[in-house]
């Protein structure tokens, strides 16, 4: 059944985990993401589901202990902020290496340091481009809603056991503090241990009878091996490329200037975009919901379409790169954004783009 | 009686363990890991729960060690042996967890999930080899190098100004509410093995029946990062190590 409530993002990133069956949850209080750690421990699922819950010596410890129930083969997450989040990116390397199904949650804040506690979108190379050691990707959310949070928990998860990848939900820290409506998808049981058995014959969970042992390791000391083992990789994320990317696009059909904006601000700049239509100026936007896999096709499509794109991020441009590789020169690209915790205004976008694109000044 | 009737199998009266696979080990002659190995096999098979143990490698001499036990393991990253161990006993319950670690590991990088989870008084045996130094990476000091040892990065000799002391880990975490048992045990001779395989008995028992978090300190030789032969090994243990960390048991708090 579903459920309609009033919630902040990170209250319903938990009740989704909850409703999900995820197994366990590993966290460490950090703001402005605590609620997600703070509304699972007043849940109790332990009480209801089975869910194991636990507040880590740090987020050292959390992510590691994700990476061990994810051995396990049980549907396991972590959540945190940036400097939080930093700090787990070795762990995230060996889930990724291990090829192990696993969700993690960033509620951005600016940096770099200690930062601010205030939203941003700073972690978006971090984020996309791997974070910890080693070549590797992890399939990268971004909700601009408190239904998207909900959402894609349960679109997280089950990209990450579809793919045996770690999945991440990076959400800016408007999104996680802010409360809308939101539907709660239908609640599912947890998983068996006689379902996890048949489902991941690769967990770890004690021999159970199998007749041979399961050893979780991302150790290949041959490096001939070790090459094998990335080439694999890479084909994962290959297929990944090929079937997963998500966007959501609005007016780009008559567009002659595109805005690329991901998170909250897109729906800023889709404000800014209702009013720039009413003056007459056809500005379209496409919103990257998978930011990676990035949606390279389709805004190179829009690019060979339009005069000019704008990337608008909470940042000192960091998905602009993506976007200039994937038009390739055709068309102008421009940033604008706002750092350490400042959130743009509609108008600020409006005039932002109105400067850099002077002909489509009113 | 004759050599091949005494090689009988009815004759038999100590055998390789069948958990221990017949893997080469990377163990050098002498060192202290190659006993604990077995006895882990022993007293898996012994307590029958081969099909519900799950084991946490760490980083280090020991990475391999699920290389040579024919069970489920995980390799943790170093020093996050206790964290992982956390979670698979939280998620498996009914499962017997162990981690497996060295001084490096357990007692400088991974210090804060050794006294955390043993302070939650995680359901989980910890089997500590303590040989005073980073055997893997060459012989490097460790948190346990005693006062005056020599090691690479410390070619005079630890020196307490610059180094600090020896850290008494096993000391340090009976004092936490969530252990059960923690014991100091060695491997150097038959009667040092016998109560060196009943502590970690116990331990494995205490995981299982959910009594705490059980420690168990294995003193350890590492002839080749001490520069000297397995005998002056063993000598050198008993005249140097045993004094600043006596064998015993610590802290027992389950009923006997």
């Amino acid at each position: 059944m579903e459920e309609k409530r009033l919630l902040k993002g990170n209250e319903a990133i938990a009740l989704a985990a909850i409703r999900y069956g995820a197994d366990g949850y590993f966290g460490y209080p950090i703001t402005p993401q605590s609620e997600i750690l703070e509304t699972l421990e007043a849940e109790m699922p332990w009480e209801t589901t089975g869910m194991v819950v636990l507040q880590a010596e740090s987020e050292v410890a959390a992510i590691n202990m994700v990476y061990a129930g994810a051995a396990c083969g049980k549907a396991v997450f972590t959540s945190s902020s940036s400097p939080g989040v930093s700090l787990k990116q070795e762990g995230i390397s060996y889930i990724a290496a291990g090829e192990l199904p696993a969700l993690i949650v960033n509620v951005m804040r600016g940096g770099p340091g200690l930062g601010t506690i205030q939203p941003s979108q700073a972690d978006y190379f971090q984020a996309t481009k791997g974070g910890g050691h080693g070549d590797y990707h992890l399939i990268v959310l971004a909700p601009s809603s408190v239904q998207e949070m909900a959402d894609f928990v349960y679109l997280g998860f089950d990209l990450a056991f579809k793919y045996r990848t770690p999945a991440m939900i990076l959400a800016d820290g408007i999104v996680g503090q802010m409360m809308e409506k939101v539907v709660l998808p239908p609640a599912r049981a947890r998983r068996t241990d006689e379902e996890i058995a048949a489902q991941c014959p690769w967990a770890v969970t004690g021999k159970n009878g199998r007749g041979h042992s399961n050893v979780m390791t991302t150790l290949e000391l041959n490096s001939e091996l070790m090459e094998k083992h990335n080439e694999h990789y890479q084909q994962t994320y290959r297929l990944i490329e090929e079937n997963e990317v998500r966007y959501q696009e609005y007016y780009t059909e008559d567009a002659e200037y595109v805005i690329v904006a991901f998170g909250s601000v897109a729906r800023i700049c889709l404000k800014a975009i209702e009013e720039a239509r009413q003056q007459g100026v056809k500005v379209g936007l496409i919103r990257p919901i998978t930011l990676w896999p990035f949606p390279t096709k389709r805004i190179a499509q829009l690019g060979a379409q339009t005069k000019g794109m704008l990337c608008v991020e909470l940042n000192a441009g960091q998905m602009i790169e993506d976007v200039r590789l994937a038009v390739n020169g055709t068309v102008p690209v421009y940033h604008f954004g706002r750092m350490g915790g400042i959130v743009p205004t509609p108008q600020e976008v409006l005039d932002a783009f109105n400067e850099k694109f002077n002909e489509a000044k009113m | 009686m004759t050599p091949e009737e005494i090689m009988k199998p009815e004759n038999l009266v100590y055998a390789k363990p069948r958990l221990l696979n017949d893997n080469h080990m990377h163990y050098c002659p002498g060192c202290s890991h190659g006993v604990v190995h077995r006895l882990v096999a022993e007293i898996i098979e012994e307590l029958g729960i081969e099909d519900s143990t799950i084991g946490v490698a760490p980083v280090g001499c020991s990475v391999f060690a699920y290389n040579y036990i024919d069970i489920d393991w995980i390799e943790a990253a170093h020093g996050r042996a206790p964290a992982v161990a956390t979670a698979v006993k939280r998620l498996n319950p009914s499962r017997m967890v162990f981690t497996y670690q060295g001084d490096g590991d357990l007692a400088a990088i991974g210090t804060c999930e050794t006294i955390h989870a043993a302070n939650r008084g995680e359901n989980i045996a910890i089997i500590f080899i303590n040989n005073a130094i980073y055997g893997m990476t060459g012989g490097q000091m460790a948190p346990t190098t005693l006062e005056g040892m020599k090691t690479s990065t410390t070619p005079y000799g630890r020196r307490v100004d610059l180094n600090g002391y020896p850290l008494e880990m096993s000391k340090l975490l009976a004092q936490l509410d969530g252990t059960c048992l923690v014991t100091r045990q060695a491997v150097h001779t038959p009667a040092a093995v016998r109560k060196a395989k009943a502590a970690i008995k116990q331990a494995f028992i205490n995981s299982m029946e959910g009594r705490g978090t059980s420690v168990v300190e294995i003193v350890s030789t590492c002839n080749s990062g001490w520069k000297m032969t397995p005998a002056q090994s063993n000598k050198w243990m008993e005249e140097n190590m045993f004094a600043k960390y006596p064998l015993g048991e610590i802290k027992n708090t389950v009923k006997k």
